[in-house]
Order: C-alpha cells, then sequence, then structure tokens
C-alpha cells in the first residue's frame, strides 16, 4: 500500500499503470480521481489545506481499515494540498482485488472516509472572492453506510 | 504547557495557526473556555461548537475528551478531503 500526500501535481495516467503494473494477485483494479470544478466560471484556484502529520495518520488508518474489511491486494493514496488551478486533479484512490467487487467498494470505502475524515480543507478562490467550502451532510451521510 | 492549533476559518478569525497555552484545564471543553477569554477573534471562532471539530495529539477526539498528558489539541471545521 502506498499513500502520499503532495502539493506537487500527479500523472494520473502514470501512477495507475504503475499501479496495476506492480500489483500481485489481482484480478481487478479501480481508480478513481476527483479534479477541481471551475464551478461555471466562479472559481479560479483552489487551496487546500492540512494538518501535517495527522493526514498521513488519518488516511493510513483508513487504508489499514479497508485493507481488513475487503480483499484486498494493494492499494494506493494520493492527495494533494497548496493552490490548485481549475481542472488540476487534487486526488486519486487505486484499489487492486482479486474480483471487481472488493476494489469498488475498497475504493468507495476510501473515498467517503478521504472526503470526511482526513484533515484536508478545501478554499474556492474566485474572481468574486474566497469561500471555505462547507462539509456536506450527504458527504457526513455516506460513511453510514459502512 | 499544550501547543494549540488552529485551521481553516478558525485559524483566519484567530489570526494565527498554533499558540502554545499554559493551562491547568482537565478537558477540551475547559481549554475551550479559557480560549475565547483570549481575543474577540478566539470568541468569535468558538461561537459555534458544533460546527467544530478538534483533534488530540492528532487524533479526533471530542470536546470531552481529558487533556492530562496531551501535547498538543488542534481545532478545525469539519473536514472537506477528497
Amino acid at each position: 500500500m502506498r499513500l502520499s500526500v503532495q502539493e506537487a501535481p500527479f500523472d494520473f495516467g502514470t501512477e495507475a499503470g504503475a499501479f496495476a503494473a506492480a500489483v500481485q494477485g489481482a484480478g481487478a483494479v479501480v481508480t478513481f480521481t476527483g479534479l477541481v470544478r471551475d464551478e461555471g466560471g466562479r472559481l479560479s484556484v483552489m487551496e487546500i489545506e492540512h494538518y501535517p502529520g495527522m493526514t498521513e495518520t488519518a488516511i493510513a488508518a483508513m487504508m489499514d481499515q479497508a485493507q481488513a474489511r475487503f480483499k484486498l491486494a494493494d492499494a494506493l493514496v494520493i492527495h494533494r494540498h497548496g493552490r490548485l488551478a481549475a481542472g488540476e486533479a487534487i486526488m486519486m484512490v487505486a484499489t487492486a482485488a482479486p474480483h471487481r467487487a472488493d476494489a469498488f467498494a475498497a475504493a468507495e470505502f476510501l473515498m467517503d472516509y478521504l472526503k470526511s475524515r482526513a484533515p484536508f480543507w478545501k478554499k474556492e478562490i474566485g474572481p468574486d472572492g474566497a469561500e471555505w467550502v462547507a462539509a456536506k451532510d450527504v458527504d457526513e451521510d455516506a460513511l453510514k453506510r459502512w | 504547557m499544550i501547543e494549540v492549533r488552529y485551521f481553516a476559518w478558525l485559524r483566519e478569525r484567530i489570526g494565527t495557526n498554533r499558540e502554545a497555552v499554559q493551562t491547568q484545564a482537565a478537558t477540551v471543553a475547559d481549554l475551550v473556555a479559557e480560549l475565547v477569554a483570549r481575543s474577540e477573534g478566539h470568541a468569535l471562532a468558538f461561537e459555534d461548537r458544533k460546527s467544530l471539530r478538534v483533534a488530540v495529539d492528532q487524533e479526533l477526539a471530542d470536546f470531552a475528551a481529558p487533556l492530562s498528558g496531551v501535547r498538543e489539541v488542534a481545532f478545525f471545521p469539519p473536514m472537506t478531503g477528497g
């Protein structure tokens, strides 16, 4: 399992390809990547703050939980912080499992937890000013299914 | 001495991302009661505690968490990762 919390951009294709090439004993690889939405022109830059130290610990714990719950051969989480332009990739998750059900479920599990339990905070900056993104009830509710 | 850290809009309202606090507070809630007396910014930041989250030594906790032996307490709004 690999986790990277980084400011630098990453190449989704390269990361996904390397992940799939290195995994052993898997018949399924699922990947998800999140991009900065431009919100119809309202957003030009997204600033992502995080809590160094806690971020890594919290995500590593989520990955351990995913490993314990699902039949996973491997998992990868990359999450960026700092200033990102609209259209840039914020983060990605990749999961590998013997069969697709576990790979899909583990990817959803990791995404749901990353949304509400990893210490990141997003600020949208656009021509009309800057605003912290509010957490959504629907994201908190999504955790209940696990 | 406890290192108190603030993130996102709490950091902006309080005007700093960390401060070392000399305290005998027994719980996080007791610590908050001391912090709100520090400045108007602190009072404003802690106005609606339901909208805040807390981490004790970098693990999510609640306002009733004890502070004995704790080195770092962080306050922040609900997280928006992913």
